[in-house]
């Protein structure tokens, strides 16, 4: 799925240069669950950002599905990030004037479906996440999980490949943590999709069945052998 | 291929729509100011430029009211300084100048003279400018000043003291006159439709000895349809009375009887033209200079430079501070219209990177700031409308009276203007007799009498709301809009994906 050789990403900081990404290789199988972890400041959410087409690498190649994404039009590269990658943010980042269902809908606007296959494909998505009865909600009148919830469908609703998470749970109390970790875990293991985690947490990272640790800009594997990689429930 | 799009442009309407009434209900507070900055400055363009076109109204009127109906402009020559006895009373008769006549002379005199200040140039002139391009009509005219004397010198002890001895016993007067051409009265001083009592000239009166008499000056004379009256010695009967506005003559006679009585064969005063439009006005004066360089052109544009009284001022108002004030209003409304908006965009950085992260390409993230900014506009544009009308409206109800008043710098364009002062025309009346002065009278123009020399007009203000008005109003609001929402999307499309990962808030 991903093939990441070299990858450097440098930032200019009021002229002093911050080597973000310093030489990151790694390659990501398809349906991998992958976490990423390392301290604050290490390069984390800047190579999320890269396999998501958020952005570009300063040097390298960020191969997708053999696309190199750092070579693609700004249109295409949006394209994509519409199609094939979902993205779940820490801060939830839902538009504050629309409710849950018009909030998930955003995500199939750029995707060319009728009104009608957008409500029903969103309320379908929220239903999924166990909010049905919300959907008519503004996310000011949802709690911080439910709010995670409606992103998650939002990121979820257009099926895509890829599922990218920041912090998912980094605004969350220990219990809804666990309820978002379980629910990511699921979609992944029913869904087949690829799963990518950034994350603080232990807890969090030791489900996945590898861990990228980032440090100083660069990446190392940790493997965990005793969570083997479940199949997919039928 | 096609229904794709249609069912993109659906999906896409729907979702455009809901988003740009959330988010303006949310910003409600903003998004009201914005509008009403705009509407203040449409408003304010809407009052002022139909107050600028109540006030063209007006100054055509004004030259209407001074020259007659029909009458877009008029050619006259100005009279070089004493040049000529024309612009001379010459009352004393040849070889008495300078010599005092004797205590107790009966003298009497009635003289038919141009109006101060205006020279008289060939009627071919009439024919030249109509035959120029976008001239309607052109017809000639004479404005004469008709004044009688009469008296005795008395017993004066003193030379330089003037009357100081006996009472003088003198007896001054003077009226307008103006030689109307008849064959063709759509413009010019005198129309036939301007006669209440009696009739209009025939077309044979070109050199009868007929008077039509203003109604002002009828009534100051006591005379009507019937009545006598003494033109530069002549009798004339009157035929008519016409109600003119009290800036034109006192009495309008046929311009051949005018030529007769003024000893003025051939010539005329004024060429009174009526052009094709209003929009070939300009151009027919500039073609009227070129074939006639040694005269003067007066349309009612140049009218309004020589015009003082509170027309001017209204003048000055709309096309100075007026103007200015609405175009630094719409300024600083734009400013702040664009700024909210760069400003609201600003807060929604996480917003519209989220969108973008999730797939929005950037036009459509435009399109939407553009769209709360053209919404911002016609709503701003709506109200703007409603000020502006509002405001033409309560003008035109107000309906404000303006002075105009034309000085003898206007008749004579200045030649004469210093020397004729107050209006009452008689230099130093104390002196007037006083040997060795070297005082010799003069009359300019029309002195004295029923008309004054300074003429005022009263025009009411009128504030027309005209197409082009809404049209430009409609034009800024969207204009407005764009400028919003251009502001606003010149940040909006600056913004990377990346920046919905942002820690802000
Ligand atoms: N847009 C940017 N401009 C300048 N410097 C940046 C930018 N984005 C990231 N950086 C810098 O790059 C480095 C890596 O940042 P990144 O956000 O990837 O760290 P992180 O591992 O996600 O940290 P955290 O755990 O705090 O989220 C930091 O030093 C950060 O200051
Ligand atoms: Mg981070």
């Amino acid at each position: 799925m991903y093939q990441l050789t070299d990858v450097r990403k440098y930032f200019d900081k009021g002229g002093q240069i911050v080597r973000a990404l310093d030489g990151v290789n790694l390659v990501i199988e398809d349906g991998e669950f992958l976490a990423i972890q390392g301290p604050t400041g290490q390069g984390k959410s800047t190579l999320l950002q890269l396999l998501g087409g958020l952005d570009r690498p300063s040097t390298g190649q960020v191969l997708f599905d053999g696309r190199d994404l750092a070579k693609l039009a700004e249109n295409e590269l949006a394209d994509l990030r519409a199609s094939a990658f979902g993205f779940v943010f820490q801060t939830f980042n839902l538009i504050p004037t629309l409710t849950a269902q018009e909030n998930v809908e955003t995500a199939l606007v750029p995707l060319h479906k009728s009104t009608a296959d957008r409500q029903q494909m969103a309320l379908a998505a929220l239903a999924e996440l166990g909010l049905a009865d919300r959907s008519t909600h503004l996310p000011s009148e949802l709690s911080g999980g439910q709010q995670q919830r409606v992103a998650i469908a939002r990121a979820l609703v257009k099926n895509p490949k890829v599922l990218l998470a920041d912090e998912p749970t980094g605004n969350l109390d220990e219990e809804t943590r666990d309820e978002i970790v379980a629910l990511l875990e699921g979609l992944w293991r029913d869904r087949g999709l690829t799963l990518i985690i950034v994350t603080h947490d232990s807890t969090v990272a030791r489900r996945a069945a590898r861990t990228a640790i980032m440090r100083v800009g660069k990446v190392s594997i940790k493997k965990q052998p005793e969570n083997k990689r479940p199949a997919p429930v039928a | 291929m096609r229904l794709h799009s249609i069912v993109d442009a659906d999906s896409r309407g729907r979702m455009f729509f809901t988003y740009l009434r959330r988010e303006l209900r949310r910003r409600a507070k903003q998004a009201i100011v914005v509008a009403i900055g705009l509407a203040i400055g449409i408003g304010l363009v809407m009052t002022v430029s139909a107050a600028s076109a109540g006030v063209k109204t007006a100054q055509g009127a004004v030259l209407h009211s001074l020259y007659g109906v029909g009458t877009d402009m008029t050619v006259t020559k100005t009279a070089t300084f004493g040049a000529g006895g024309t612009q001379h009373f010459g009352g004393f008769g040849s070889g008495t100048s300078g010599t005092r006549p004797a205590a107790g002379t009966k003298i009497s005199r009635n003289t038919l003279r141009p109006t101060a200040g205006q020279a008289t140039f060939s009627s071919t002139a009439v024919s030249k400018v109509a035959s120029l391009h976008g001239v309607a009509a052109a017809t000639g005219g004479l404005n004469l000043s008709d004044t009688s004397f009469s008296g005795t010198i008395p017993n004066s002890g003193s030379g330089g003291g003037g009357f100081s001895g006996g009472s003088p016993n003198f007896n001054v007067s003077s009226f307008t006159v103006d030689g109307v051409a008849i064959s063709n009265s759509a413009v010019g001083p005198l129309g036939s439709s301007q006669i209440s009592k009696g009739g209009y000239f025939s077309s044979t009166d070109n050199n009868a000895e007929v008077a039509i008499v203003s109604s002002s000056y009828a009534n100051s004379q006591k005379l009507s349809v019937g009545s006598k009256l003494d033109v530069a010695g002549t009798s004339l009967s009157v035929i008519g009375i016409a109600s003119t506005s009290s800036s034109t003559a006192d009495v309008f006679i046929p311009l051949g009887t005018a030529q007769t009585l003024a000893k003025l064969k051939n010539d005329v005063s004024i060429v009174y033209v009526s052009a094709t439009s209003a929009s070939a006005v300009s151009g027919v004066s500039s073609e009227v200079k070129t074939a006639l360089p040694s005269n003067t052109v007066t349309t009612s544009a140049s009218l309004a430079s020589e015009v003082s009284g509170s027309l001017s001022s209204a003048a000055n108002l709309a096309t100075n501070l007026g103007k200015w004030l609405s175009i630094a209003a719409l300024i600083v409304a734009f400013l702040i219209a664009g700024l909210l908006m760069m400003a609201a965009v600003s807060r929604r950085v996480q917003e519209f990177g989220t969108l973008k992260a999730i797939g929005w390409r950037t036009r459509r993230i435009v399109g939407q700031v553009m769209g709360e900014g053209v919404t911002l506009g016609l709503v701003g544009g709506a109200m703007g409308l409603a000020l502006g009308v509002l405001g033409s409206v309560v003008v035109t109800a107000v309906s404000p009276t303006l002075t105009a008043t034309v000085g003898s710098t206007f008749a004579t364009a200045g030649a004469a203007s210093g020397a004729f002062g107050g209006g009452g025309g008689f230099p130093g009346a104390g002196s007037f007799p006083g040997a060795g002065s070297g005082s010799r009278p003069s009359f300019f123009g029309r002195p004295g009498g029923a008309s004054s020399a300074a003429h005022t007009v009263l025009v009411h203000l009128t504030a027309p709301l005209q197409g082009g008005t809404i049209v430009l109003a409609v034009g800024l609001a969207i204009a407005g809009g764009l400028v919003a929402g251009g502001f606003g999307s010149w940040r909006a499309a600056r913004l990377r994906p990346a920046a919905a990962l942002r820690r802000v808030e």
